[in-house]
């Protein structure tokens, strides 16, 4: 299978705070990763950093052998990696099918001439959508809600077209930040199911959780962080017994029992 | 209102565009009639970067002042037709959006506005000073009107009578509406929305919000060039003025007061905000005072003004409808 994505020896300083130190670490190809920390650990900027929101310091990532640090988020998304964001973030103003409709506008190739002029390619283009939107749509569950403002469904279906909306630009490598952020005990299942089902269709998992249910059940390896460094790496039973990560969630001295 | 109810109307409406000059024979009134076509051309051209984008354009008096003297020097300067004339300086006032766009599009939100402005006072202040090319504030007089087309069955279409201006403009203003129809409801005009509902999300699904932008803020200049050109060939006379920031001002009222991002409102607001001050035979300095008024009880009352009221009344009963069948 091989690492989809490696970042090596990623820095991002904020003024005289490094949100980010020296990081290094690699993705395997179908992967479900977990990074976790405590708030503040720089998880985020570390999804900033992928994607190109943010510009590293020092260092470099590399996705399925090609350099892209220094690309900008639009760039990263077409040539495969999608992300979510920690609040989630929604076209509100547009349905819930608007919302995956435009979201695969990166993939295809329609111009303003094919607009003004309605050729066969912008039919087709258009048609592409609608089917892709169509088929996200059913795959997230709320084909329901389908012609319902984006702004008015519930809290859960909203982190679910979220998920849609990064998924519609058919990527393979997919970064979720606390994809179940406010979301009651039942509703974690059913998002937990849907990532779960979202690496059958052969997508790369990049995960920010802090629920450690969560975390344990569906991670193939974790990432622990602190202060922006890595203080831990490996499967849930190896993480969950090291005693760096308890002390960093639990304060120096647990760690030892 | 179903959708072949939708389209009865507009044609209703068009039939009654079109026969207008053949009732109203007043040159007054068509006097206003085709400064309120040529102001609709404006404000529609304005609300795809304003609207449908959501970047607050301060600046669209400057490109209609730009392809008003660019038709005006290509016709006078350079002896071309107006036919000629026409495309060259709507693309002329285009161009001059995408170099401005190009740094000010990088700015966000208030900065933007600003920028705008700016570049407004920067572009009246060059019209004013540099005398050689365009009069300065003596204006450029004289400006041909449209030259008559020929008929290929003999005889030609003149342009010489007010009802011939008219349709003219009607005309102008029945493209726009198509051409800018055509990209609001295609993929590219989904992705201004995009822009203008969440950036940050637009970037983050593979949406280039500086190529979006520049490429809505490039068109909506050229339709502002548009209707620059035909303003110059009607009157007849430029001056420094019509370049300014108050053009800009006007266009943002007749958006804001018929709805930002819709297709007919601009067009409402330009026609109330056109005729009526004209009809009631209010003074300039009173009209002012006029648009102060409405426009901080449209903000506060309407925000999205008339026709994004009349929609969210009609959403309402739709929602109140849902609500008793569940």
């Amino acid at each position: 299978m091989g690492e989809i994505l490696k970042v090596h020896g990623l820095t991002r300083h904020f003024g005289g705070l490094a949100a980010v130190m020296d990081l290094s670490f690699g993705v395997q190809s179908g992967e479900i990763l977990s990074l976790i920390g405590p708030n503040g650990a720089g998880k985020t900027t570390v999804f900033n950093l992928i994607t190109g929101t943010l510009l590293p310091t020092q260092g470099e990532v590399v996705f399925q052998d090609h350099k892209i640090t220094g690309l900008r988020p639009y760039e990263t998304t077409s040539l495969g990696i999608a992300r979510t964001f920690q609040t989630t973030s929604l076209f509100y103003d547009e349905t819930v099918l608007d919302n995956l409709i435009v979201s695969y506008h990166c993939r295809t190739r329609m111009g303003l001439w094919d607009a003004l002029f309605q050729t066969g390619r912008s039919r087709e283009d258009e048609r592409r959508c609608c089917q892709k939107a169509e088929e996200i749509l059913k795959f997230i569950g709320l084909s329901e809600r389908a012609s319902e403002f984006a702004r008015n469904i519930p809290q859960e279906s909203q982190k679910r077209l979220a998920l849609g909306v990064a998924l519609v630009t058919e990527p393979k490598l997919l970064l979720l930040d606390e994809p179940t952020g406010g979301l009651t005990e039942e509703e974690n299942i059913g998002m937990m199911g849907l990532i779960q089902k979202v690496r059958t269709r052969g997508i790369t998992v990049l995960l920010i959780e802090h629920k450690m249910k969560i975390v344990m059940n569906i991670s193939d390896r974790i990432i622990v962080l602190n202060y922006g460094q890595k203080i831990a790496e490996g499967s849930p039973q190896e993480v969950g017994g090291n005693s760096a990560v308890i002390e960093a969630y639990l304060g120096v001295g647990y760690g030892k029992n | 209102m179903n959708r072949i109810a939708g389209k009865w109307i507009i044609l209703a409406i068009l039939v009654i565009a079109v026969i207008i000059p053949l009732v109203v024979t007043n040159k007054y009134y068509m006097n206003i009639l085709i400064m309120s076509g040529i102001w609709s051309i404006v404000a529609l051209s304005l609300n795809l970067i304003l609207g449908y984008t959501g970047q607050v354009n301060l600046a669209h008096g400057a490109f209609f002042g730009i392809g008003a003297y660019a038709s005006a020097l290509l016709m006078l300067k350079l002896k071309l037709g107006f036919w000629l004339a026409l495309p060259f300086a709507a693309a002329i006032a285009g161009f001059f959006g995408f170099l401005i766009g190009l740094p000010a599009l990088r700015t966000r939100g208030s900065y933007f506005a600003i920028g705008t402005l700016c570049f407004n006072i920067i572009v009246t202040l060059i019209v004013d000073r540099w005398e050689g090319l365009t009069e300065g504030a003596r204006g450029l007089m004289g400006i041909p009107g449209p030259g008559p087309i020929p008929l290929p069955w003999g005889g030609e279409i003149s342009f010489k009578t007010m009802a011939a201006q008219y349709y003219l403009v009607l005309c102008f203003l029945l493209l726009t509406i198509f051409v800018l129809r055509r990209i609001i409801q295609s993929l590219v005009g989904r992705t201004f929305r995009a822009i203008r509902g969440n950036e940050e999300l637009a970037e983050a699904v593979g949406i280039s919000a500086m190529k979006t932008k520049l490429l809505s803020f490039t068109i909506s200049c050229f339709f502002a060039g548009v209707g620059g050109v035909l303003y110059a060939s009607y009157i007849g006379f430029l001056s420094p003025e019509l370049t300014d920031y108050h053009v800009s001002f006007d266009a943002l009222i007749y958006v804001m007061i018929g709805g930002v991002g819709t297709i007919v409102g601009p067009i409402i607001g330009t026609l109330l905000i056109v005729t009526i001050p004209e009809m009631l035979h209010i003074a300039a300095e009173f009209r002012l005072l006029l648009y102060g008024l409405i426009l901080i009880v449209m903000i506060i009352y309407l925000p999205r003004g008339i026709v994004g009221w009349i929609k969210g009344l009609k959403g309402k009963r739709r929602q109140e409808v849902v609500w008793e069948k569940s």
